[in-house]
């Protein structure tokens, strides 16, 4: 029972490390490996919950012996799951290209030496 | 598993974001690893290419860029730190409501699903219940998706290759760009790395072979369009990290790239359009051929064909935008000095 949650443990800790990343770091970058971290935790609860013990990967099986059941896996959090890891790159690659612009602008990728500069005009 | 923990303090802890970087990576593959004991196989796939293989790719695009240097000050933030183990003790206390993992009776497994599990290979008539719940139970979606992807290549492009409005700030920042924290990534891959030149040139074609596998046997084992696009560009992002990105462009430039982005929506949309034109629903492939099934599988290939292009084309164009970019920088400061 305890060690029947541990999957969703790992994914906790996962996002705390992630959340912690993104609020206390103020360089710009590592704001985004931390939103990374986030969004691969949420991957891993999603699969975590599809799986079934015993079950298989959801494509179909064809020469089962008879009087054997075949379990699958739940295809729908793979679904959902899979298009989310492409859309994240792409968000994610949105995030850099404008850290990369704000560089140029401000010369820094410091949230705190470019909130001074803020305050400063 | 606590690999993984383990990496994720790391990647929190470590001051270089080029080694955070490479952490991350391996996190992610070690998450596609894990995803394939809990039979997602699929997903282990896109994770595999896209989170050790295009992010890195991206990240270390943006370092060259930007410095790889994090600023140094105090580690400790406490209130943040407050937050993160409230939020942590809340979700800790939320699991012990969860469902045992892993058995077969849990609320996730009774919805929907067993119709995907149970009828799809009749009412779909192809094996990988993964592309057939993809491209045709939830096709809205998948179209949802496809136009992100597509939104966010498009503006990534915007972004980047705007050009330098105001001149009077352009010194400052300009002159990192020459003294190694930055630098043009287009002069990659000299002529004289002879070993990464013979092993890319023995890889690219078997990583397209089975990119392409990966595209068209899709419907039968793990596969699909979104694994086989970031296929696809993660072989072209290689060819250009080795032989340049002069080369590559020689092999697709940026007009090319432009203009399958959008083909890829359009063949999307386009087959959904040619169901309602057929009379039936948007994205509705039953009346794509005389049989429903034939239909579906007809349906499924195209999408997957269009999701395909539109992601390796967005992912390339991204790649594009962010080594170019160096270029773009190099090439207005030296017309700068020219005119003064």
């Amino acid at each position: 029972m305890i060690l029947g949650l541990f999957n969703y443990w790992v994914f906790v800790i996962l996002l705390m490390v992630g959340l912690y990343t993104v609020m206390s770091r103020s360089n710009l970058v590592k704001k985004m490996i931390g939103l990374s971290l986030f969004q691969i935790s949420v991957f891993l609860f999603y699969i975590s919950m599809g799986k079934i013990s015993g079950g298989t990967a959801p494509i179909v099986v064809e020469d089962i012996p008879p009087g054997t059941e075949v379990f699958y896996s739940n295809p729908l959090p793979h679904v959902l799951i899979l298009t989310a890891i492409v859309v994240g790159v792409a968000t994610t690659a949105l995030g850099l290209s404008l850290v990369v612009r704000i560089r140029e602008a401000y010369g820094t990728i410091e949230e705190d030496d470019i909130l001074e500069m803020e305050a400063k005009d | 598993m606590l690999l993984l923990i383990a990496g994720a303090v790391t990647v929190l802890m470590v001051r270089n974001l080029f080694v955070a970087t490479m952490l991350l990576g391996i996190v992610s593959f070690t998450m596609a690893l894990i995803f394939i004991s809990l039979d997602a196989v699929d997903v282990a796939f896109t994770e595999s290419a896209v989170g050790a293989g295009i992010s890195t790719v991206l990240y270390i695009g943006t370092l060259a860029l930007v410095g790889a240097q994090e600023k140094e000050r105090p580690k400790f933030a406490p209130v943040p730190l407050l937050i993160c183990l409230a939020v942590g003790a809340a979700l800790i206390f939320a699991t012990f409501d969860m469902p045992p993992f892993g058995a077969a009776d849990n609320p996730v497994h009774t919805h929907v699903a067993p119709r995907y599990v149970h009828v799809s290979p009749t009412e779909i008539g192809i094996p990988n219940m993964v592309a057939s719940v993809l491209a045709s139970y939830r096709g809205y979606d998948t179209f949802g998706e496809v136009t992100v992807i597509f939104t966010a290549g498009i503006a990534v492009l915007l972004i980047l290759r705007q050009q330098r409005r105001r001149k009077g700030d352009a010194d400052s920042d300009m002159v990192l760009l020459r003294d190694g924290l930055g630098g043009s990534l287009s002069g990659l891959g000299s002529a004289h790395d002879l070993i990464p030149h013979v092993i890319a040139k023995l890889l690219v074609p078997f990583i397209f072979l089975f990119g392409l596998y990966v595209q068209f046997h899709g419907d039968f084992g793990p596969g699909g369009g979104f694994q086989a696009g970031v296929i696809f560009a993660a072989g072209i992002i290689l060819y250009a990290l080795v032989f340049g990105l002069d080369f590559a462009r020689s092999v697709i430039n940026e007009k090319a790239i432009l203009f399958l982005i959008s083909i890829g929506v359009l063949l999307y949309g386009g087959v959904g359009v040619a169901g309602m034109l057929l009379g039936a629903n948007f994205l509705d492939y039953n009346v794509l051929s005389s049989d429903p099934v034939a239909g579906q599988h007809l349906g499924i290939l195209l999408v997957e064909l269009g999701v395909g292009i539109t992601v390796t084309a967005a992912m390339l164009a991204i790649f594009y935008a962010f080594v170019g970019r160096a270029d773009l920088l190099i090439s207005q400061q030296a017309e700068q000095e020219k005119n003064q």
